[in-house]
């Protein structure tokens, strides 16, 4: 627990973030309209996604956003490559704003922004070859490196672990960790500032999902890209990333640096988060976690509920929170940087309570019979 | 209980306790590419009200296990070998009306998908009821007060109302409930649940496991685990069986296996996985390669071609000679027992910190 307590950070990269960060959202918000209604189709409700997220990253740095399925995580990462129009919100580009840039003022930036995406094998047109898959944006952008395309896709293939030889041979003939790392080097084709990678090694399985966290890692490290890792699994979001914000029902309730998040969280639903993460037991003496066991689902971002959204789920809710929804800011106490959106945030730690908090009937109900007998 | 009639595979000990035995299972496919071994000469035990974890990434046959056990393969395409007792009954000869009775009633499963797994034409509670009253003779009545005592035993809240909902009506969670429920209907002796949170959200997931734990102290359930998720296992099961290839290649208590793994593979699962309380700026060491073809697997060790430590051995053994699971806490390994200790000491515990 102790021993990660701000050592030196990677090269070219902080834990805090630069003066001037190469992206900028404010107030980022999308509404997917429902319509229904006979005879004529109405618009009678919207999924809020996504609803007023702030989010910076910086050149180089890598930033984790982390949290449920349904939370919003994924739509945030395809607004800001922009292949989701917002609603509302601001994203900003090296100082460029990009919220709503025609596709003529987006093409110099879509090269610099690239998406690695979580299925390998709807993410690559099985008609292509190899070749064709990595070459087709240099095509499309007019890019000609010294040398010519086809070595400068080898040179991509060799960068990404794979054979260059295996230029001229089909998705299927690849494994899903191959297949995963093609869309790598497809998303490293065009020199790219920032990747946007979503989920990208969920789909894979456990010895190769750490080759592929290595191989993004070496990437990273050696090109000096800014990553949006996008990941619902707390331990590699941990490992990779150096900011981490913890997103639920559309709004990002926490964020801030690694160390804050992992080992100092402040927001209930973060605490409950990581008391989540099943974790092998390698040793006897292994640091005791506190236990917090929610009960129901997330609820449906169709009605969220009002106020703060996480408090029908939580253990501390008030009547403040039904009303006022909590502003993400620096609470006292936090580190610079460390955001909590939260009316009565928990203790910055992880140890273990006086009294496990248990929310689900159900499990509370066998428990307290168990103990009875 | 049993008796051992097949030298390989090696037998593991037959506690008296030890229900469910199954004895050198081999199932293969024929497909048109060739004959697929999905399970090789498999031999585990499970101890009444004990919990046996089953380990192995996708493909390593885990799930095939299962489904034959329950005989729910296809015998059309698959030829099962070997032996299955199941409280002193032999399940791999039995009829279909013999295996009728026992599924739903003696050994139920819970699936990972339960959108999948549960019928989208009847109700929920239909569906609960509905084994309890084949088996159990019981009335619609009856079946319905069971069900719906099962439903709020589970935590699905207003479990009256909910009894005659259809399964799209629940949330992810509830349907994972609700599958619970239902396996449980006839309070079985054994319950074999296969990846029955992989498709929930992590603090849903700690839900369920709790669930289930707690489920099973009151049942007395003997629940056959299979997860690709060391960390789930190692907070739900009694034992553990690390499979790879079709084989399994580990065997011994929870704790033994993860605390002092023995296989070069489970050392490898390991020290792939980040730890939330592990050192940051220390890589993770994947395997390197991927799971062999299981229509031609390798020669002698399965895992020898992703192996970092065949050198060790000598001569060719690893390539030519297939190493044998030995009874009880073992590892099929051709390194010796000190070479190991000294490997795990030396190389991968400090790696785990």
């Amino acid at each position: 627990m102790s021993d990660n307590l701000t050592l030196p950070t990677q090269q070219g990269s902080t834990d805090t973030p630069s003066a001037e960060p190469l992206l900028k959202v404010e107030g980022l918000t999308k509404h997917f309209p429902i319509y229904g209604g006979f005879p004529i189709k109405r618009k009678v409700g919207a999924v809020q996604a996504v609803d007023g997220v702030d989010l910076t990253v910086g050149v180089g740095e890598s930033v984790g956003l982390v949290g449920e399925s349904g939370c919003g995580k994924s739509t945030t990462g395809r607004l800001i490559t922009r292949l989701l129009e917002p609603t509302a919100g601001k994203i900003t580009y090296s100082g460029q704003d990009i919220t709503h840039a025609s596709r003529r003022q987006l093409a110099p930036v879509r090269s610099e922004i690239q998406m690695i995406f979580q299925d390998p094998y709807s993410s690559l047109n099985p008609r292509q070859t190899v070749g064709t898959i990595i070459k087709s944006p240099m095509e499309v952008n007019g890019i000609n490196p010294a040398g010519g395309r086809e070595a400068r896709v080898r040179e991509l293939l060799e960068l990404v672990g794979l054979n260059p030889e295996h230029y001229n041979r089909f998705p299927h003939e690849f494994s899903g960790g191959q297949r995963q790392r093609i869309g790598v080097a497809r998303a490293l084709a065009l020199e790219p500032k920032l990747i946007v990678a979503d989920e990208p090694v969920s789909a894979l399985d456990v010895s190769i999902q750490a080759q592929v966290v290595n191989m993004l890692q070496k990437v990273q490290r050696e090109l000096g890209i800014a990553f949006l890792f996008i990941a619902h699994d707390l331990a590699i979001v941990r490992h990779f990333s150096q900011r981490v914000a913890v997103m639920y029902l559309g709004k990002i309730v926490e964020v801030g640096d690694r160390e804050s998040i992992y080992n100092g969280p402040r927001h209930p639903y973060t605490h409950a988060l990581l008391s989540a993460v099943p974790e092998v037991e390698i040793a006897e003496e292994g640091p005791a976690r506190e236990r917090i066991r929610l009960s129901g689902d997330v609820p449906s971002p169709i009605h969220p509920p009002s106020g703060c959204r996480f408090r029908t789920r939580c253990w501390k809710a008030q009547d403040k929170c039904a009303t006022e929804e909590p502003p993400l800011v620096q609470i006292s106490g936090n580190r610079p940087g460390h955001l909590t959106a939260c009316h009565f945030p928990e203790d910055p730690t992880t140890e273990p309570r006086d009294e496990d908090v248990i929310l689900d009937p159900a499990l509370r109900a066998l428990e307290e019979s168990a103990t009875k007998e | 209980m049993t008796t051992l009639t097949k030298p390989e595979g090696a037998p593991a000990p037959t506690g008296p306790d030890s229900f469910l035995s199954v004895r050198d299972l081999k199932v293969q496919f024929s497909t048109e590419d060739g004959l697929v071994k999905a399970v090789d000469g498999l031999s585990f035990d499970v101890e009444r009200g004990k919990t046996l974890g089953i380990v192995g990434e996708s493909g390593s046959g885990k799930s095939v296990t299962n489904l034959t056990i329950l005989g729910l393969h296809n015998a059309r395409t698959s030829t099962v070998d070997g032996e299955i007792v199941l409280d002193g009954k032999e399940l791999v000869t039995a009829t279909e009306k013999e295996l009728e009775q026992l599924r739903g009633n003696k050994m139920a499963m819970i699936f990972q998908d339960p959108l999948t797994a549960l019928s989208p034409y009847y109700t929920v509670g239909r569906q609960l009821s509905e084994p309890y009253m084949k088996h159990r003779g019981a009335s619609k009545k009856e079946a319905k007060d069971r069900a719906v005592q099962m439903l709020e035993k589970v935590g699905i809240p207003q479990p009256k109302t909910r009894f005659d909902d259809y399964p799209h009506q629940f949330s992810g969670g509830m349907r994972q409930r609700a599958m619970i429920a239902m396996a449980l209907m006839c309070d079985p002796d054994l319950l074999i649940a296969d990846e029955p949170t992989t498709a929930l959200d992590v603090t849903v997931q700690a839900q369920i496991l709790d669930l289930l734990k707690d489920l099973q102290q009151e049942f007395g359930s003997a629940i056959i685990f299979i997860t690709h998720d060391l960390g789930v296992i190692s907070n739900m099961a009694d034992d553990l069986l690390v499979m790879y290839a079709g084989r399994a290649v580990e065997r011994g208590s929870v704790k033994e296996v993860l605390r002092t793994p023995k296989h070069p593979y489970t050392w490898g699962l390991l020290s792939s996985m980040p730890r939330l309380d592990g050192d940051i700026h220390q890589a993770l060491d994947p395997i390197p390669g991927s799971p062999p073809s299981l229509l031609n697997p390798p020669s002698g060790c399965p895992f020898h071609p992703r192996c970092a430590f065949k050198d060790q051995v000598a001569g060719d053994l690893c390539s030519q000679e297939r190493p044998p699971l030995a009874a009880g806490r073992a590892a099929a390994c051709h390194l010796t027992a000190e070479q190991k200790q000294t490997i795990f000491i030396d190389k991968i515990q400090p790696r785990l910190r």
